[in-house]
Protein backbone atom coordinates (compact mmCIF):
# COMPACT_ATOMS: atom_id res chain seq x y z
CA UNK A 1 0.00 0.00 0.00
CA UNK A 2 0.92 3.62 -0.80
CA UNK A 3 1.68 6.27 2.26
CA UNK A 4 -0.62 8.81 0.82
CA UNK A 5 -4.40 8.59 1.72
CA UNK A 6 -6.75 7.01 -0.71
CA UNK A 7 -8.33 10.39 -1.00
CA UNK A 8 -5.06 11.70 -1.77
CA UNK A 9 -3.90 9.38 -5.09
CA UNK A 10 -3.26 10.74 -7.98
CA UNK A 11 -5.58 9.26 -10.57
CA UNK A 12 -2.91 7.27 -12.04
CA UNK A 13 -2.15 5.70 -8.96
CA UNK A 14 -4.86 5.11 -7.66
CA UNK A 15 -5.45 3.30 -11.67
CA UNK A 16 -2.35 1.36 -10.20
CA UNK A 17 -3.77 0.27 -6.79
CA UNK A 18 -7.07 -0.65 -9.01
CA UNK A 19 -5.11 -2.70 -11.37
CA UNK A 20 -2.89 -4.39 -8.76
CA UNK A 21 -6.09 -5.53 -6.74
CA UNK A 22 -4.73 -3.27 -3.79
CA UNK A 23 -7.63 -1.64 -3.67
CA UNK A 24 -11.35 -1.87 -5.22
CA UNK A 25 -13.48 1.06 -7.12
CA UNK A 26 -15.64 0.50 -4.50
CA UNK A 27 -12.89 1.38 -1.23
CA UNK A 28 -11.96 4.64 -2.90
CA UNK A 29 -15.93 5.20 -3.81
CA UNK A 30 -16.94 4.61 0.04
CA UNK A 31 -13.64 7.07 1.04
CA UNK A 32 -14.62 9.81 -1.58
CA UNK A 33 -18.14 10.10 0.33
CA UNK A 34 -16.41 9.51 3.87
CA UNK A 35 -14.48 12.90 3.25
CA UNK A 36 -17.41 14.45 1.49
CA UNK A 37 -19.40 14.09 4.44
CA UNK A 38 -16.83 15.30 6.75
CA UNK A 39 -15.68 18.38 5.02
CA UNK A 40 -18.61 19.43 2.35
CA UNK A 41 -20.66 21.21 4.85
CA UNK A 42 -17.39 23.75 5.31
CA UNK A 43 -16.18 23.75 1.57
CA UNK A 44 -19.87 23.35 -0.45
CA UNK A 45 -18.38 21.63 -3.14
CA UNK A 46 -21.07 19.84 -4.59
CA UNK A 47 -24.72 20.42 -5.55
CA UNK A 48 -25.90 16.83 -6.17
CA UNK A 49 -24.38 13.57 -4.82
CA UNK A 50 -24.92 10.32 -6.65
CA UNK A 51 -23.95 7.75 -4.18
CA UNK A 52 -26.13 5.36 -4.99
CA UNK A 53 -25.20 5.17 -8.68
CA UNK A 54 -21.50 5.53 -7.87
CA UNK A 55 -21.42 2.47 -6.05
CA UNK A 56 -23.37 0.57 -8.81
CA UNK A 57 -20.65 1.81 -11.22
CA UNK A 58 -17.89 1.34 -8.83
CA UNK A 59 -19.09 -2.53 -8.60
CA UNK A 60 -19.50 -2.53 -12.20
CA UNK A 61 -16.00 -1.77 -12.61
CA UNK A 62 -14.55 -3.59 -9.83
CA UNK A 63 -15.65 -6.44 -12.54
CA UNK A 64 -14.13 -4.68 -15.77
CA UNK A 65 -10.60 -4.93 -13.71
CA UNK A 66 -11.41 -8.51 -12.36
CA UNK A 67 -12.14 -9.74 -16.27
CA UNK A 68 -8.92 -7.91 -17.33
CA UNK A 69 -10.50 -4.83 -19.10
CA UNK A 70 -10.22 -2.59 -17.69
CA UNK A 71 -8.07 1.05 -19.16
CA UNK A 72 -6.66 4.28 -17.04
CA UNK A 73 -9.39 5.73 -15.60
CA UNK A 74 -11.78 2.36 -14.77
CA UNK A 75 -13.25 3.04 -11.59
CA UNK A 76 -11.56 6.17 -10.50
CA UNK A 77 -13.87 8.18 -9.13
CA UNK A 78 -14.62 11.56 -10.04
CA UNK A 79 -16.77 14.71 -9.98
CA UNK A 80 -18.59 16.67 -12.63
CA UNK A 81 -19.38 20.17 -13.07
CA UNK A 82 -22.87 20.94 -13.27
CA UNK A 83 -22.91 22.68 -16.22
CA UNK A 84 -22.34 19.27 -18.35
CA UNK A 85 -25.36 17.43 -18.87
CA UNK A 86 -25.76 13.84 -17.11
CA UNK A 87 -29.04 11.74 -18.26
CA UNK A 88 -31.12 11.12 -15.17
CA UNK A 89 -28.88 13.26 -12.81
CA UNK A 90 -30.16 16.93 -12.11
CA UNK A 91 -27.92 19.30 -13.91
CA UNK A 92 -28.45 23.03 -12.74
CA UNK A 93 -26.22 25.22 -13.81
CA UNK A 94 -25.79 27.26 -10.55
CA UNK A 95 -29.06 28.21 -11.69
CA UNK A 96 -32.45 28.57 -10.31
CA UNK A 97 -34.08 28.55 -13.00
CA UNK A 98 -32.84 25.21 -13.95
CA UNK A 99 -33.05 23.93 -9.81
CA UNK A 100 -34.94 20.54 -11.11
CA UNK A 101 -34.15 20.17 -14.63
CA UNK A 102 -33.14 16.35 -15.80
CA UNK A 103 -31.42 16.10 -18.49
CA UNK A 104 -32.10 13.83 -21.36
CA UNK A 105 -28.95 12.71 -22.52
CA UNK A 106 -25.18 12.29 -21.46
CA UNK A 107 -23.12 14.88 -22.65
CA UNK A 108 -19.95 13.46 -25.38
CA UNK A 109 -17.44 13.92 -22.34
CA UNK A 110 -19.72 11.93 -20.20
CA UNK A 111 -20.04 8.96 -22.62
CA UNK A 112 -16.55 8.65 -23.10
CA UNK A 113 -16.07 8.54 -19.42
CA UNK A 114 -18.80 6.04 -19.19
CA UNK A 115 -16.89 3.89 -21.97
CA UNK A 116 -13.90 4.06 -19.64
CA UNK A 117 -15.18 3.12 -16.62
CA UNK A 118 -16.93 5.97 -14.96
CA UNK A 119 -18.18 6.33 -11.62
CA UNK A 120 -19.72 9.55 -10.53
CA UNK A 121 -19.62 10.64 -7.38
CA UNK A 122 -22.11 14.23 -8.19
CA UNK A 123 -22.57 16.93 -9.65
CA UNK A 124 -19.94 20.74 -8.73
CA UNK A 125 -21.34 23.71 -7.77
CA UNK A 126 -20.40 26.46 -10.25
CA UNK A 127 -21.27 30.49 -11.10
CA UNK A 128 -24.34 30.43 -12.19
CA UNK A 129 -23.98 29.41 -15.73
CA UNK A 130 -20.37 29.61 -15.41
CA UNK A 131 -20.38 33.22 -15.46
CA UNK A 132 -18.11 34.18 -12.82
CA UNK A 133 -14.32 34.20 -11.52
CA UNK A 134 -15.16 33.37 -7.32
CA UNK A 135 -17.65 30.41 -7.27
CA UNK A 136 -20.17 33.25 -5.38
CA UNK A 137 -22.79 33.78 -8.35
CA UNK A 138 -24.19 30.40 -7.77
CA UNK A 139 -27.80 30.69 -6.96
CA UNK A 140 -26.86 28.16 -4.13
CA UNK A 141 -24.35 29.54 -2.12
CA UNK A 142 -20.35 29.87 -2.29
CA UNK A 143 -18.41 27.61 -2.25
CA UNK A 144 -14.82 27.53 0.09
CA UNK A 145 -11.32 27.47 -0.53
CA UNK A 146 -9.73 24.20 0.91
CA UNK A 147 -6.89 26.57 1.68
CA UNK A 148 -8.78 29.30 3.96
CA UNK A 149 -11.89 28.76 4.15
CA UNK A 150 -12.62 32.60 4.39
CA UNK A 151 -11.30 32.84 0.41
CA UNK A 152 -12.76 31.88 -2.50
CA UNK A 153 -11.80 29.21 -4.60
CA UNK A 154 -12.49 31.03 -8.34
CA UNK A 155 -14.26 30.37 -10.76
CA UNK A 156 -16.51 29.24 -12.58
CA UNK A 157 -15.61 25.97 -11.98
CA UNK A 158 -15.40 26.39 -7.88
CA UNK A 159 -16.88 23.26 -6.80
CA UNK A 160 -14.86 20.73 -9.07
CA UNK A 161 -11.09 22.53 -8.07
CA UNK A 162 -12.21 22.25 -4.08
CA UNK A 163 -13.60 19.03 -5.01
CA UNK A 164 -10.34 17.97 -5.88
CA UNK A 165 -8.07 20.22 -3.94
CA UNK A 166 -9.92 18.78 -0.41
CA UNK A 167 -9.55 15.38 -1.57
CA UNK A 168 -13.49 14.66 -2.55
CA UNK A 169 -12.92 13.52 -5.86
CA UNK A 170 -9.90 12.58 -7.74
CA UNK A 171 -10.44 14.24 -10.93
CA UNK A 172 -12.82 17.06 -11.85
CA UNK A 173 -14.59 18.06 -14.93
CA UNK A 174 -14.65 21.94 -15.67
CA UNK A 175 -15.65 24.14 -18.55
CA UNK A 176 -13.50 27.14 -19.27
CA UNK A 177 -15.24 29.76 -21.23
CA UNK A 178 -12.15 32.66 -19.87
CA UNK A 179 -10.39 31.01 -17.31
CA UNK A 180 -13.11 28.72 -15.73
CA UNK A 181 -10.73 25.81 -14.81
CA UNK A 182 -7.52 27.20 -14.91
CA UNK A 183 -8.06 30.07 -12.29
CA UNK A 184 -9.80 28.19 -9.74
CA UNK A 185 -7.13 25.35 -10.30
CA UNK A 186 -4.09 28.07 -9.97
CA UNK A 187 -6.32 29.28 -6.47
CA UNK A 188 -6.69 25.86 -5.18
CA UNK A 189 -3.29 24.21 -6.10
CA UNK A 190 -4.31 22.01 -8.48
CA UNK A 191 -3.39 21.06 -12.26
CA UNK A 192 -6.44 22.80 -14.71
CA UNK A 193 -6.37 22.17 -18.44
CA UNK A 194 -8.52 24.08 -21.03
CA UNK A 195 -7.89 21.92 -24.47
CA UNK A 196 -7.41 23.86 -27.67
CA UNK A 197 -11.45 24.92 -29.03
CA UNK A 198 -12.52 22.46 -31.20
CA UNK A 199 -10.75 19.59 -29.24
CA UNK A 200 -13.43 18.44 -27.36
CA UNK A 201 -16.79 18.10 -28.22
CA UNK A 202 -18.98 20.89 -26.65
CA UNK A 203 -22.22 18.44 -27.38
CA UNK A 204 -24.04 18.75 -24.24
CA UNK A 205 -22.22 20.73 -22.28
CA UNK A 206 -24.43 23.63 -21.86
CA UNK A 207 -23.91 26.88 -23.59
CA UNK A 208 -22.43 30.17 -22.34
CA UNK A 209 -20.21 31.73 -24.99
CA UNK A 210 -20.63 29.25 -27.87
CA UNK A 211 -17.05 30.03 -29.65
CA UNK A 212 -15.18 30.15 -26.14
CA UNK A 213 -16.32 27.38 -24.03
CA UNK A 214 -14.58 24.03 -23.99
CA UNK A 215 -14.68 21.31 -21.41
CA UNK A 216 -11.53 20.22 -19.57
CA UNK A 217 -9.99 18.17 -16.47
CA UNK A 218 -9.35 19.88 -12.86
CA UNK A 219 -6.67 16.98 -11.72
CA UNK A 220 -3.85 16.14 -9.38
CA UNK A 221 -1.21 16.07 -11.40
CA UNK A 222 -0.26 16.80 -15.14
CA UNK A 223 -0.22 13.11 -16.19
CA UNK A 224 -3.75 12.73 -14.52
CA UNK A 225 -5.12 15.69 -16.78
CA UNK A 226 -3.32 13.89 -19.87
CA UNK A 227 -4.98 10.81 -19.18
CA UNK A 228 -8.62 12.35 -19.00
CA UNK A 229 -8.35 14.86 -21.49
CA UNK A 230 -6.52 11.77 -23.95
CA UNK A 231 -10.54 9.99 -22.95
CA UNK A 232 -12.67 12.79 -23.39
CA UNK A 233 -10.89 14.60 -26.78
CA UNK A 234 -11.77 13.64 -30.35
CA UNK A 235 -14.24 14.27 -33.29
CA UNK A 236 -17.91 14.37 -32.46
CA UNK A 237 -20.95 15.01 -35.43
CA UNK A 238 -23.24 16.47 -33.07
CA UNK A 239 -20.77 19.26 -32.58
CA UNK A 240 -20.38 20.95 -35.55
CA UNK A 241 -17.25 22.83 -34.46
CA UNK A 242 -15.69 20.22 -33.36
CA UNK A 243 -12.43 19.52 -34.97
CA UNK A 244 -11.94 16.04 -37.29
CA UNK A 245 -8.44 15.67 -36.22
CA UNK A 246 -6.69 12.92 -34.50
CA UNK A 247 -5.50 13.54 -30.86
CA UNK A 248 -1.69 13.02 -30.43
CA UNK A 249 -0.94 10.90 -27.35
CA UNK A 250 -0.03 13.58 -25.21
CA UNK A 251 1.19 10.55 -22.37
CA UNK A 252 3.88 10.03 -24.69
CA UNK A 253 5.07 13.89 -24.65
CA UNK A 254 5.64 13.19 -20.90
CA UNK A 255 9.04 13.41 -20.29
CA UNK A 256 11.54 14.81 -17.74
CA UNK A 257 13.91 17.48 -19.78
CA UNK A 258 13.06 20.23 -21.37
CA UNK A 259 15.99 20.60 -23.72
CA UNK A 260 15.68 22.35 -26.85
CA UNK A 261 12.26 23.50 -26.10
CA UNK A 262 11.41 27.13 -26.95
CA UNK A 263 10.08 29.09 -23.92
CA UNK A 264 8.81 33.00 -24.50
CA UNK A 265 7.32 34.87 -21.75
CA UNK A 266 4.99 37.89 -22.79
CA UNK A 267 5.93 41.07 -20.47
CA UNK A 268 2.49 42.49 -20.55
CA UNK A 269 1.73 39.78 -18.30
CA UNK A 270 4.01 40.83 -15.32
CA UNK A 271 1.63 44.02 -14.79
CA UNK A 272 1.96 46.50 -12.20
CA UNK A 273 -0.33 45.52 -9.61
CA UNK A 274 0.08 42.15 -9.60
CA UNK A 275 1.02 40.59 -6.32
CA UNK A 276 4.87 40.52 -5.56
CA UNK A 277 4.27 36.42 -4.52
CA UNK A 278 2.93 35.43 -7.63
CA UNK A 279 5.32 37.29 -10.07
CA UNK A 280 8.16 35.58 -7.47
CA UNK A 281 7.18 32.43 -7.67
CA UNK A 282 6.36 32.17 -11.30
CA UNK A 283 9.72 33.43 -12.25
CA UNK A 284 11.27 31.08 -10.30
CA UNK A 285 9.24 28.30 -11.87
CA UNK A 286 10.66 29.83 -15.32
CA UNK A 287 14.18 29.21 -14.43
CA UNK A 288 13.62 26.16 -12.85
CA UNK A 289 12.49 25.32 -17.49
CA UNK A 290 15.68 26.91 -18.24
CA UNK A 291 17.23 24.81 -15.37
CA UNK A 292 15.84 21.42 -17.04
CA UNK A 293 17.26 22.77 -20.62
CA UNK A 294 14.55 25.28 -21.95
CA UNK A 295 15.63 28.34 -23.59
CA UNK A 296 13.81 31.38 -22.31
CA UNK A 297 13.23 34.40 -24.08
CA UNK A 298 11.85 36.93 -21.76
CA UNK A 299 11.30 39.68 -24.00
CA UNK A 300 8.60 38.80 -25.81
CA UNK A 301 5.39 41.02 -26.60
CA UNK A 302 1.69 40.97 -26.92
CA UNK A 303 0.71 44.59 -27.30
CA UNK A 304 -3.01 43.58 -27.23
CA UNK A 305 -3.18 42.20 -24.59
CA UNK A 306 -4.64 45.10 -22.35
CA UNK A 307 -7.55 44.67 -24.32
CA UNK A 308 -8.90 41.45 -24.05
CA UNK A 309 -10.76 42.19 -21.51
CA UNK A 310 -12.69 44.49 -23.15
CA UNK A 311 -13.40 42.14 -25.98
CA UNK A 312 -14.32 39.34 -23.91
CA UNK A 313 -16.58 41.28 -22.09
CA UNK A 314 -18.39 41.81 -25.02
CA UNK A 315 -17.98 38.74 -26.75
CA UNK A 316 -19.04 36.63 -24.05
CA UNK A 317 -22.42 38.29 -23.30
CA UNK A 318 -23.36 38.70 -26.33
CA UNK A 319 -23.38 35.18 -27.28
CA UNK A 320 -24.55 34.63 -24.27
CA UNK A 321 -27.48 36.85 -24.64
CA UNK A 322 -28.47 34.42 -27.77
CA UNK A 323 -27.62 31.40 -25.98
CA UNK A 324 -30.18 32.23 -22.42
CA UNK A 325 -32.42 33.15 -24.65
CA UNK A 326 -33.81 29.67 -24.37
CA UNK A 327 -34.99 30.06 -20.78
CA UNK A 328 -38.45 31.30 -21.22
CA UNK A 329 -40.36 28.69 -18.98
CA UNK A 330 -42.47 26.79 -22.02
CA UNK A 331 -40.20 23.59 -22.44
CA UNK A 332 -38.27 22.81 -19.00
CA UNK A 333 -36.88 24.76 -16.04
CA UNK A 334 -38.69 27.12 -13.77
CA UNK A 335 -42.04 28.92 -14.98
CA UNK A 336 -43.72 31.95 -13.83
CA UNK A 337 -47.12 31.44 -14.67
CA UNK A 338 -49.61 34.29 -12.64
CA UNK A 339 -48.42 37.04 -14.39
CA UNK A 340 -50.63 39.14 -17.03
CA UNK A 341 -49.98 37.26 -20.51
CA UNK A 342 -47.49 35.33 -22.14
CA UNK A 343 -44.83 38.21 -22.39
CA UNK A 344 -45.42 39.19 -18.74
CA UNK A 345 -44.64 35.03 -17.58
CA UNK A 346 -41.93 34.79 -19.60
CA UNK A 347 -40.15 38.51 -18.26
CA UNK A 348 -41.36 37.29 -14.22
CA UNK A 349 -39.71 34.12 -15.32
CA UNK A 350 -36.24 35.22 -16.33
CA UNK A 351 -36.61 38.17 -13.47
CA UNK A 352 -36.94 35.29 -10.51
CA UNK A 353 -34.75 32.51 -12.37
CA UNK A 354 -32.06 34.32 -13.01
CA UNK A 355 -29.07 35.75 -10.77
CA UNK A 356 -27.69 39.37 -10.72
CA UNK A 357 -24.33 38.61 -12.88
CA UNK A 358 -26.44 36.57 -15.74
CA UNK A 359 -28.79 39.51 -16.07
CA UNK A 360 -26.01 41.95 -15.72
CA UNK A 361 -24.19 40.04 -18.67
CA UNK A 362 -27.69 39.47 -21.03
CA UNK A 363 -28.08 43.04 -20.42
CA UNK A 364 -24.50 43.68 -21.36
CA UNK A 365 -24.63 41.34 -24.68
CA UNK A 366 -27.99 42.50 -25.66
CA UNK A 367 -27.04 46.46 -25.72
CA UNK A 368 -23.80 45.29 -27.90
CA UNK A 369 -25.66 43.08 -30.44
CA UNK A 370 -28.64 46.19 -30.18
CA UNK A 371 -29.43 48.30 -33.48
CA UNK A 372 -26.92 51.15 -33.51
CA UNK A 373 -24.43 49.90 -31.52
CA UNK A 374 -23.44 46.75 -33.14
CA UNK A 375 -20.64 48.18 -34.66
CA UNK A 376 -18.93 49.96 -32.11
CA UNK A 377 -19.03 47.16 -29.84
CA UNK A 378 -19.18 43.40 -31.23
CA UNK A 379 -18.18 44.19 -34.94
CA UNK A 380 -15.35 46.25 -33.16
CA UNK A 381 -14.45 43.63 -30.62
CA UNK A 382 -14.47 40.81 -32.87
CA UNK A 383 -11.85 42.15 -35.17
CA UNK A 384 -9.47 42.65 -31.94
CA UNK A 385 -9.83 39.10 -31.32
CA UNK A 386 -8.15 38.78 -34.87
CA UNK A 387 -5.66 41.10 -33.95
CA UNK A 388 -5.26 39.38 -30.42
CA UNK A 389 -5.04 36.03 -32.43
CA UNK A 390 -2.22 37.62 -34.81
CA UNK A 391 -0.20 38.41 -32.23
CA UNK A 392 0.05 34.94 -30.57
CA UNK A 393 0.56 33.22 -33.81
CA UNK A 394 3.40 35.16 -34.41
CA UNK A 395 4.96 34.29 -31.10
CA UNK A 396 4.25 30.85 -31.53
CA UNK A 397 6.74 30.75 -34.73
CA UNK A 398 9.21 31.58 -32.47
CA UNK A 399 8.07 29.71 -29.47
CA UNK A 400 6.90 26.55 -28.27
CA UNK A 401 5.51 27.40 -25.51
CA UNK A 402 4.31 30.55 -23.41
CA UNK A 403 4.43 31.12 -19.76
CA UNK A 404 2.85 33.54 -17.46
CA UNK A 405 0.92 33.31 -13.89
CA UNK A 406 -3.19 32.45 -14.14
CA UNK A 407 -3.98 35.22 -11.92
CA UNK A 408 -2.64 38.59 -10.63
CA UNK A 409 -3.65 37.32 -7.30
CA UNK A 410 -3.82 34.60 -4.88
CA UNK A 411 -7.62 33.88 -3.95
CA UNK A 412 -9.32 36.71 -2.23
CA UNK A 413 -11.44 36.99 0.29
CA UNK A 414 -15.46 36.38 -0.42
CA UNK A 415 -17.43 39.21 -0.85
CA UNK A 416 -14.45 40.93 -1.46
CA UNK A 417 -14.99 42.03 -5.31
CA UNK A 418 -19.13 40.90 -5.21
CA UNK A 419 -20.18 44.73 -5.64
CA UNK A 420 -17.93 45.88 -8.26
CA UNK A 421 -18.17 43.90 -11.34
CA UNK A 422 -15.49 45.60 -13.01
CA UNK A 423 -13.00 44.14 -10.76
CA UNK A 424 -14.30 41.13 -10.75
CA UNK A 425 -13.75 41.01 -14.83
CA UNK A 426 -10.46 42.30 -14.67
CA UNK A 427 -8.68 40.11 -12.64
CA UNK A 428 -9.50 37.58 -15.31
CA UNK A 429 -7.04 39.42 -17.56
CA UNK A 430 -4.25 36.82 -17.50
CA UNK A 431 -7.06 33.44 -18.77
CA UNK A 432 -9.11 35.75 -21.33
CA UNK A 433 -6.66 36.39 -23.82
CA UNK A 434 -6.29 32.00 -24.21
CA UNK A 435 -9.96 31.78 -25.10
CA UNK A 436 -10.53 34.55 -27.35
CA UNK A 437 -7.29 32.96 -29.57
CA UNK A 438 -8.93 29.32 -29.11
CA UNK A 439 -5.44 27.88 -27.53
CA UNK A 440 -4.92 25.33 -24.95
CA UNK A 441 -3.39 26.26 -21.24
CA UNK A 442 -2.77 24.48 -18.26
CA UNK A 443 -2.46 25.69 -14.82
CA UNK A 444 0.25 23.85 -12.86
CA UNK A 445 0.79 24.07 -9.09
CA UNK A 446 3.86 26.59 -8.87
CA UNK A 447 4.59 27.82 -5.21
CA UNK A 448 2.37 29.65 -2.23
CA UNK A 449 2.32 32.94 -0.85
CA UNK A 450 4.35 34.21 1.81
CA UNK A 451 2.15 34.84 4.81
CA UNK A 452 5.03 36.57 6.41
CA UNK A 453 5.46 38.69 4.31
CA UNK A 454 5.55 42.56 5.21
CA UNK A 455 2.30 43.74 3.58
CA UNK A 456 0.97 39.97 3.40
CA UNK A 457 -2.79 40.76 4.02
CA UNK A 458 -3.06 37.62 6.45
CA UNK A 459 -1.61 34.73 7.69
CA UNK A 460 -2.78 32.50 4.87
CA UNK A 461 -0.70 30.20 2.77
CA UNK A 462 -1.99 30.55 -0.63
CA UNK A 463 -1.33 28.55 -3.88
CA UNK A 464 -0.29 30.28 -6.96
CA UNK A 465 -0.36 28.47 -10.66
CA UNK A 466 1.70 28.88 -13.64
CA UNK A 467 -0.08 29.25 -16.94
CA UNK A 468 1.47 27.22 -20.02
CA UNK A 469 0.05 27.78 -23.33
CA UNK A 470 0.81 26.50 -26.63
CA UNK A 471 -0.24 26.82 -30.15
CA UNK A 472 -3.83 25.05 -31.44
CA UNK A 473 -3.74 21.79 -31.35
CA UNK A 474 -0.21 21.77 -29.94
CA UNK A 475 -1.09 20.15 -26.64
CA UNK A 476 1.86 17.46 -26.69
CA UNK A 477 4.33 20.73 -26.63
CA UNK A 478 1.90 22.45 -23.68
CA UNK A 479 2.01 18.91 -21.66
CA UNK A 480 5.64 18.09 -21.89
CA UNK A 481 6.67 21.87 -20.27
CA UNK A 482 3.91 21.48 -17.49
CA UNK A 483 5.20 17.33 -16.68
CA UNK A 484 8.70 18.53 -16.61
CA UNK A 485 8.23 21.41 -14.38
CA UNK A 486 6.11 19.53 -12.42
CA UNK A 487 8.16 16.91 -11.53
CA UNK A 488 10.79 19.13 -10.83
CA UNK A 489 9.11 20.40 -7.91
CA UNK A 490 6.95 19.02 -5.19
CA UNK A 491 3.91 22.14 -5.48
CA UNK A 492 0.94 19.30 -6.37
CA UNK A 493 1.80 17.16 -3.66
CA UNK A 494 1.10 20.05 -1.09
CA UNK A 495 -2.59 19.67 0.30
CA UNK A 496 -4.71 21.80 2.89
CA UNK A 497 -5.00 21.35 6.41
CA UNK A 498 -8.99 20.19 6.60
CA UNK B 1 -20.13 57.09 -21.06
CA UNK B 2 -23.82 56.87 -19.41
CA UNK B 3 -26.77 55.18 -20.27
CA UNK B 4 -30.15 56.54 -18.83
CA UNK B 5 -33.04 54.32 -16.80
CA UNK B 6 -34.88 53.83 -19.98
CA UNK B 7 -32.31 52.91 -21.93
CA UNK B 8 -32.10 49.89 -19.37
CA UNK B 9 -35.46 49.30 -19.25
CA UNK B 10 -35.31 49.32 -23.14
CA UNK B 11 -32.69 46.80 -23.23
CA UNK B 12 -34.67 44.71 -20.50
CA UNK B 13 -37.53 44.79 -22.81
CA UNK B 14 -35.73 43.70 -25.71
CA UNK B 15 -34.10 40.67 -23.40
CA UNK B 16 -37.29 40.10 -21.80
CA UNK B 17 -35.82 40.31 -18.49
CA UNK B 18 -37.58 41.52 -15.53
CA UNK B 19 -36.15 44.09 -13.50
CA UNK B 20 -37.22 45.86 -10.04
CA UNK B 21 -36.66 49.57 -9.37
CA UNK B 22 -33.47 49.01 -7.35
CA UNK B 23 -32.16 46.54 -10.52
CA UNK B 24 -32.54 49.37 -12.87
CA UNK B 25 -30.73 51.83 -10.76
CA UNK B 26 -27.85 49.25 -10.00
CA UNK B 27 -27.84 48.16 -13.81
CA UNK B 28 -27.18 51.50 -14.73
CA UNK B 29 -24.22 52.85 -12.59
CA UNK B 30 -22.62 49.28 -13.50
CA UNK B 31 -23.64 49.20 -16.95
CA UNK B 32 -22.40 52.54 -17.57
CA UNK B 33 -19.24 51.85 -15.83
CA UNK B 34 -18.10 48.88 -18.26
CA UNK B 35 -19.24 50.56 -20.91
CA UNK B 36 -16.92 53.30 -20.32
CA UNK B 37 -14.09 50.64 -19.72
CA UNK B 38 -15.03 49.50 -23.04
CA UNK B 39 -14.30 52.48 -25.16
CA UNK B 40 -10.49 51.77 -25.14
CA UNK B 41 -10.84 49.50 -27.76
CA UNK B 42 -11.90 52.38 -29.70
CA UNK B 43 -8.52 53.62 -29.80
CA UNK B 44 -7.42 50.54 -31.89
CA UNK B 45 -7.00 50.66 -35.52
CA UNK B 46 -8.44 48.18 -37.02
CA UNK B 47 -8.94 49.33 -40.76
CA UNK B 48 -8.66 46.36 -43.12
CA UNK B 49 -8.90 43.40 -40.33
CA UNK B 50 -11.36 41.25 -40.78
CA UNK B 51 -13.40 40.10 -37.47
CA UNK B 52 -13.01 37.08 -35.96
CA UNK B 53 -16.35 35.22 -35.05
CA UNK B 54 -14.63 31.69 -34.30
CA UNK B 55 -11.13 30.27 -34.03
CA UNK B 56 -11.54 27.31 -35.82
CA UNK B 57 -12.02 28.49 -39.47
CA UNK B 58 -14.62 25.72 -40.58
CA UNK B 59 -17.73 27.06 -42.81
CA UNK B 60 -21.13 25.35 -43.54
CA UNK B 61 -20.34 21.83 -41.51
CA UNK B 62 -22.41 19.26 -42.84
CA UNK B 63 -23.42 15.50 -42.06
CA UNK B 64 -25.30 12.87 -43.90
CA UNK B 65 -29.10 13.20 -43.61
CA UNK B 66 -29.54 9.76 -41.93
CA UNK B 67 -32.78 9.04 -40.19
CA UNK B 68 -31.95 8.49 -36.88
CA UNK B 69 -33.98 7.36 -33.33
CA UNK B 70 -35.01 10.38 -31.41
CA UNK B 71 -35.87 10.96 -27.63
CA UNK B 72 -38.69 9.60 -25.52
CA UNK B 73 -41.77 11.65 -26.24
CA UNK B 74 -42.39 10.84 -22.37
CA UNK B 75 -38.75 11.63 -21.39
CA UNK B 76 -39.31 15.56 -23.13
CA UNK B 77 -42.52 16.07 -21.26
CA UNK B 78 -41.35 15.15 -17.83
CA UNK B 79 -39.12 18.54 -17.90
CA UNK B 80 -42.55 20.51 -18.81
CA UNK B 81 -43.43 23.00 -16.49
CA UNK B 82 -47.42 22.28 -17.65
CA UNK B 83 -48.74 19.60 -19.99
CA UNK B 84 -51.92 19.07 -21.22
CA UNK B 85 -51.95 15.45 -23.11
CA UNK B 86 -48.90 15.14 -25.45
CA UNK B 87 -48.47 18.97 -25.86
CA UNK B 88 -46.42 21.48 -23.65
CA UNK B 89 -49.16 23.99 -22.29
CA UNK B 90 -48.67 27.80 -22.74
CA UNK B 91 -50.15 31.06 -22.27
CA UNK B 92 -52.26 32.54 -25.16
CA UNK B 93 -50.40 33.98 -27.64
CA UNK B 94 -52.70 35.93 -29.81
CA UNK B 95 -55.50 37.98 -27.30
Amino acid sequence: MTSVPLHYLTLHEAAGLLARREVSSVDLTRAAFDRIRALDDSVHAFLTLTEDEALAQAREADGRIARGEAGPLTGVPAAVKDVISTRGVRTTCGSRILESFVPLYDAFVIERLKEAGFVMLGKTNMDEFAMGSSGENSAFGPTHNPWALDRVPGGSSSGSAAAVAAGMALYALGSDTGGSIRQPASLTGVVGFKPTYGRVSRFGLVAFGSSLDQIGPITRSVRDAALVFQAIAGHDRRDSTSAPLDVPAVTDALTTDLSGLRVGVPREYFVEGMDDDVRQAVRAAIDRMEDLGASVDWDVSLPSTGHAVAVYYIIAPSEASANLARYDGVKYGYSYREGAGMWDNMEKTREFGFGEEVKRRIMLGTYALSSGYYDAYYLKAQKVRTLIRREFDAAFEEHDVLVMPVSPTPAFKLGEKVDDPLQMYLSDVMTIPVNIAGLPGISVPCGFSQPARPGAADGSRLPIGLQILAKPFDEPALFRAAYAYEQATDWHKQHPEL
Amino acid sequence: MSITPDEVRHIARLARVGLVDDEISLFQGQLSEILDYFQRLQEVDTDNVPPTAHTLARHNVMRDDEPRPSFDKEDILANAPQREEDLFRVRAILE
